[in-house]
């Protein structure tokens, strides 16, 4: 009998270093699958962002570049101008994306540049120790926002999903998530998809993954799951809001 | 070959193609917008890349990624933008990449003025990013040599996988002088497989190839340091370059001057040798490294009572003609800023109060 499950080629051997009930082990897996299954690992190279996926180079086996916090979209552009050829992918957190890098992604995204950002969204800054991030909701308590960020004084939570699809230039913008099976093959499906296009030389693609961070939620990883599900989805809500073809 | 009459700025444009640098990347900014404006147009003709980014802090990481995949990349720009750029030269000096970087300099600091300064000079030198990082810094004195110095950066850059900066200032960028480009071209270095991350499928390797700046290990961040500053000793050996004028003279004074500022002083030891006094200069041509030993020996030599700094600044190489110096002589500062460019004149008083 043959083997029917394995390890995706394109994820090393290295364990990881996040905390129980993160997501970006999934995540980083259904990456992994996807460029095994489309069979560009030779022609893949990665971004890595700041943040708690600063070490995903150590968990993928392809090509890797280690961005500066928030540059990696203008990475990603330098890579994917000089070799079109190339299979390029971001992939980045809320600060490194929506905070300092909003510059960098707004513009990728409007210039159509033919590279791919996954963007994993947990409402909150996990490496620094929990700061107020963006996509931090309304009264969530962080460690820079004790008493509850207050909207009056620093806005809502930015939605990335439809900020970058209301930019006229044709893309792919979705938003996903990975808390449970039944969200988790759709993740899968938006992934593939996002890499299809590229492979298509088609257009910008952008999948939000929205996500969990037990550890500075200070919650057990199941309470996570379950803020993330109630309160995150209903202010992020999942769904395709753009697609090359409108 | 034929001398044409070009624009410093777009000449140095024309430099990178000759030098088969066929990707630039850059932010407008007044006075070198006209390299990009150059190259927006030629890089079609030679199926090359040109991208206009969205700032110069995202210009210098589009830099990084095309260099960290073992492309030939240049960029433009003046002194806010290179203030833009100097995190992504932090990290692309660390990430051991090569790529070349043009300032044309202008008046500073804050937003400063539009005309030539050679206020930048620290920041080239010295370093205006963060940590350990050196850069191979060049300075032209003429379009033509502007045009030589890009030429020679690329394989320069490939040599010791580092930046190199040309530091020009907004005369060069904005004058037309006649140019001839050289036809000797070095090729593309043959190791760039060794670290590029250029697709495994192209180099047919299973091994996978990492580009990063993150060493969150003491010990082998320590050893990383070591590793670059071994290249820049290596600098300091072998490409300390510079021009001298009427040092066979039995001159009074030794005048350290670098790019256009070094054209006037040129001019001034021309008029003195018309009044019977003797002043001869050192023009460093690699900033870093620093001609030391030159500037040295000649402010030892019997009879030379002072070395004077002659800059576009307010007096910033001067710690380093010190440096070299060593107390032979008094060392002396003489410099406008602002886009003010001294006049010969201004310059023989300034060095006939330093003889005294």
């Amino acid at each position: 009998m043959g083997k029917t499950f394995a390890k995706p080629e394109a994820l090393s051997d290295q364990p990881t270093h996040y905390c129980p009930g993160c997501t970006h082990g999934v995540i980083h897996r259904l990456v992994a699958e996807v460029i095994d299954e489309l069979g560009i690992r030779g022609r893949t190279v990665g971004i890595a962002p700041v943040g708690c996926a600063v070490l995903a180079y150590n968990y993928f086996n392809c090509d890797f570049q280690e961005a500066a916090h928030g540059r990696a979209p203008a990475m990603a552009t330098g890579i994917k101008r000089v070799r079109p050829d190339l299979m390029v992918f971001t992939y980045q957190g809320d600060g490194d994306l929506a905070s300092i890098g909003m510059g960098e992604i707004v513009h990728a995204a409007n210039r159509g540049e033919k590279f791919t950002t996954i963007f994993v969204n947990n409402a909150i800054y996990g490496m620094t120790g929990g700061q107020m991030a963006p996509t931090t909701m309304p009264q969530q308590r962080t460690s820079t926002s004790p008493f509850g960020r207050n909207v009056e004084d620093v806005g809502m939570p930015i939605r990335m999903a439809e900020l970058l699809s209301a930019l006229a230039t044709p893309g792919y913008v979705v938003r996903q998530t990975v808390l449970k099976p039944k969200y988790i093959v759709k993740a899968k499906k938006a992934l593939k998809q996002a890499f299809t296009y590229q492979m298509e030389g088609k257009c910008f693609s952008f999948v939000e993954i929205v996500s969990t961070c037990p550890t500075n939620w200070g919650m057990t990883p199941q309470e996570a799951i379950d803020w993330s599900e109630n309160t995150l989805l209903d202010y992020y809500k999942l769904g395709e809001y753009k697609t090359p073809e409108e | 070959m034929a001398k044409v009459l070009m624009k410093g700025n777009e000449a140095i444009g024309e430099a990178a193609i000759r030098a088969g640098c066929l990707n630039y990347f850059a932010y407008p900014i007044t006075p070198q917008s006209e390299v990009a404006e150059y190259l927006a147009r030629r890089m079609p003709e030679v199926d090359g890349v040109f991208l206009q980014g969205e700032s110069e802090v995202a210009v210098g990481y589009m830099i990084f990624g095309a260099s960290g995949c073992g492309e030939r990349v240049m960029t433009t720009s003046s002194s806010p933008g290179i203030s833009l750029m100097s995190e992504a030269l932090s990290y692309i000096t660390c990430g051991e990449c090569p790529a070349v970087f043009v300032n044309i300099m202008r008046g500073g600091p804050g937003l400063g003025g539009i005309l030539p300064s050679q206020g930048d000079y620290f920041q080239a030198t010295k370093g205006g990013g963060h940590g350990d990082y050196r850069l191979l810094v060049m300075a032209p004195d003429s379009v033509q040599e502007a045009v030589e110095m890009v030429m020679a950066a690329f394989p320069l850059a490939e040599k010791y996988r580092n930046p190199v900066m040309i530091l020009g200032d907004g005369l060069i960028g904005q004058m037309m002088e006649p140019v001839e480009f050289p036809e000797d071209l070095a090729a593309e270095p043959s190791n760039k497989d060794a670290w590029a991350t250029n697709g495994m499928d192209t180099r047919g390797s299973q091994e996978r190839n990492l580009l990063k700046t993150l060493y969150l290990d003491p010990e082998a961040l320590n050893a990383h340091n070591l590793k670059l500053r071994a290249k820049y000793e290596k600098m300091k050996a072998e490409e300390v370059r510079y021009k001298t004028y009427n040092l066979d003279s039995d001159y009074q004074a030794l005048i350290v001057s670098y790019g256009t500022m070094s054209r006037v002083c040129r001019t001034a030891i021309d008029n003195f040798k018309e009044e019977g006094l003797e002043v001869a200069m050192i023009r460093p041509q690699t900033l870093f490294p620093f001609p030391l030993e030159a500037i040295n020996a000649a402010a030892g030599k019997d009879g030379c009572k002072v070395a004077v700094s002659v800059e576009m600044s307010m007096g910033q190489m001067v710690e380093d003609v010190e440096r070299s110096v060593c107390g032979k002589c008094p060392v002396e500062w003489y410099g406008k800023c602002g886009g003010e460019v001294p006049t010969p004149e201004e310059v023989m008083e300034a060095v006939r109060s330093f003889i005294g």
